[in-house]
């Protein structure tokens, strides 16, 4: 009886083991932030683009209209995948573009937009990376759906035309 | 005077570097136990990427706005989540992670016992 029991605690042990290890190798190895979760946007000090004034967030953001607010970069490749994306969306008119220049050099910056036009309704500057931080962002490009001074959605990585029908969607 | 004057300088100087000392000690205490997520297997200490740099200026600015350690670690958590501490606190996802080696070692502890009891039967 007492041999018995030792092999059958074996097998169950190493039966959990391969259970836990075969639920783990369904899930995403890849870290997935959430993207959906509602939260206040941060508050930070910077710099209009064109002018070099400095202003407070609380003054960009006006309650009841829909911000996208969109990281960016000259030197980021998938920025200028996005950029025709971004230029429709703002004829189309529904929300307002708001650029954030991240980690540039503002000279490539104006030519970037000089070349490819410019969507946003205004630019600012976050020269040392940290207010993308305060944003909560990861790098370049990422794009905020932001009403009534809350992140409604998040954007992680360049926008496609199937992320724009989900904008689209959302502010309707 | 010029001597006295020469040596107040430098002590000023030396205490103000001991203090800065201390500081980098926490900042670089800090940035190791932040997860540099952009980066795979990488501390923010570790990692020279775009992010890991930010972060480590805003560690700066944590500290030289006088928050504690506990503080600037909750502020991190809730612009990135748990995931961007190093140190797992025990919840419904995690607690496999914190009981699975106690279990294991009650387990092996048992057949131990059992072997040692035989033996000495």
């Amino acid at each position: 009886m007492k041999n018995k029991i030792l092999p059958f605690a074996v097998i169950i042990i190493f039966g959990i083991i391969f259970f836990i290890f075969y639920k783990g190798l369904e899930d995403s190895k890849i870290y997935t932030p959430d993207v959906n979760t509602k939260k206040e946007i941060p508050v930070f000090n910077t710099k209009e683009f064109f002018s070099g004034e400095n202003v407070k967030s609380s003054s960009i953001f006006e309650l009841d209209k829909v911000y996208l607010l969109n990281i960016w970069s000259s030197w980021c490749v998938p920025c200028r995948q996005e950029h025709p994306l971004l230029m429709n969306l703002n004829l189309e008119n529904k929300l307002n573009i708001i650029g954030m220049n991240y980690k540039d050099n503002l000279n490539n910056a104006e030519n970037f937009l000089k070349e490819l036009g410019n969507p946003y309704k205004e630019i600012y500057i976050d020269l040392d990376g940290t207010i993308a931080i305060e944003w909560g962002a990861y790098g370049v490009p990422e794009s905020f759906l932001i009403y009534n001074n809350e992140i409604i959605k998040k954007f992680i990585g360049p926008l496609n035309q199937e992320l724009i029908d989900d904008i689209n969607l959302l502010i309707k | 005077m010029k001597i006295l004057r020469f040596f107040l300088i430098v002590i000023i100087f030396y205490t103000f570097s001991v203090l800065k000392a201390d500081e980098l000690d926490k900042r670089n205490n800090i940035t190791k136990n932040l997860r540099c997520l952009v980066c795979q297997g990488q501390s923010i200490y570790d990692s020279d990427s775009e992010f890991a740099n930010s972060l480590k200026i805003l560690v700066d600015r944590k500290i030289d706005e006088g928050l504690t350690d506990a503080e600037i670690y909750e502020y991190f958590k809730n612009k990135y989540g748990e995931w961007i501490l190093y140190d797992p606190k025990l919840n419904k996802n995690t607690y496999i992670l914190w009981f699975m080696p106690l279990l294991i070692f009650l387990l092996g502890g048992a057949i131990i016992f059992k072997k040692l009891k035989k033996k000495h039967n």
